[in-house]
């Protein structure tokens, strides 16, 4: 059952990205390109996204648990750190470089564009880069926490 | 600042806006989960025990969405004229695609995570997120289109 609705979920995640024009590199680079000639289009799919979203987070947040009855596994963080901006920084000159997030990269793999494979195969070692540095940080904290004590 | 009306696709950017959204809803009211999809890719790579199959789940959902599309389109695709020729483009894209997998992991989301998800919980740790990688996305592609020229 669960992975049922993750299934429709990622498939009516893709069809919204199709529809909103997500899938274009180029639809993405102008809505970028503010001092261009700008496509706004973009924001309307936040708009669409986030209110819709907002409906159905708040009735989550309200049962305090999934329809078959399961823990929500929601993040409480509320700190804005190092980490935060820095991430979001690249991600956002990736973003601009790119043209694609991780979605619309996965969306346009299977549609057998060529420049989304080879952004997904970079964004896998990049996703992966992370996962050895996240790996050197805890093993260099618990070294820490060796000497320390 | 000009805007470009005849690129401009409200209904389109706005219904499929609504749909990815009421598909995190389905994410959230069935599996608890946030519809992440750095997060939902980087936790594969982190095996851990019983937390894959609903992930691989979601990102064949993706996969097939283009299928249902052109089945629904009379087997067309949606188009893009976009195709890098220089060397210089497909770099853009491979620098892009690193830069986007490390940062959004740093960062613990992407436009989804943060940008849909987050904001629609009024988290501000989301809010600072999307205004940061907005506007980087923004000074990158001035910085590439209008200063560098290509």
């Amino acid at each position: 059952m669960k992975l049922l609705t993750a299934f429709i979920s990622g498939t009516l995640f893709g069809l919204g990205l199709i529809l909103a024009g997500m899938t274009d590199p180029l639809k993405v680079l102008a809505f970028l390109d503010v001092t261009g000639r700008w496509d706004p289009s973009l924001a309307l799919v936040m708009i669409g996204a986030i209110g819709c979203a907002a409906v159905g987070f708040a009735y989550a947040g309200k049962r305090r648990r999934t329809l078959p009855d399961d823990d929500l596994q929601l993040s409480t963080r509320r700190e804005i750190n190092a980490p935060l901006i820095v991430g979001s920084t690249l991600f956002g000159i990736g973003w601009g470089l790119a043209g694609y997030c991780p979605g619309p990269g996965v969306v346009g793999l299977w549609a057998g564009s060529l420049p989304a494979a080879v952004f997904v195969i970079a964004l896998f070692f990049g996703l992966e880069a992370h996962a050895w540095y996240d790996q050197e940080r805890r093993q260099d904290d618990a070294d820490e926490a060796v000497a320390d004590s | 600042m000009s805007v470009d009306w005849s690129a401009f696709t409200p209904w389109q950017a706005l219904s499929g806006g609504i749909l990815i959204g009421f598909a995190s809803v389905v994410l959230v009211l069935w599996n608890g989960r946030i519809a992440g999809i750095s997060g939902i890719l980087g936790g594969l790579l982190i095996r851990v025990d019983g937390d894959s199959g609903w992930r691989f789940a979601f990102i064949l959902g993706l996969l097939a969405a283009p299928w249902l599309w052109a089945a629904v389109h009379r087997g067309s695709l949606p188009q893009s004229s976009f195709s890098p020729g220089s060397p210089w483009e497909w770099g853009q894209l491979v620098v892009g695609g690193l830069l986007v997998g490390f940062g959004t992991r740093l960062a613990n989301g992407c436009t989804s995570g943060h940008g849909v998800c987050g904001l629609a919980r009024f988290s501000p740790r989301s809010l600072v997120a999307v205004l940061i990688f907005m506007s980087a996305g923004v000074a990158t592609v001035f910085m590439t289109r209008h200063v560098a020229g290509v």
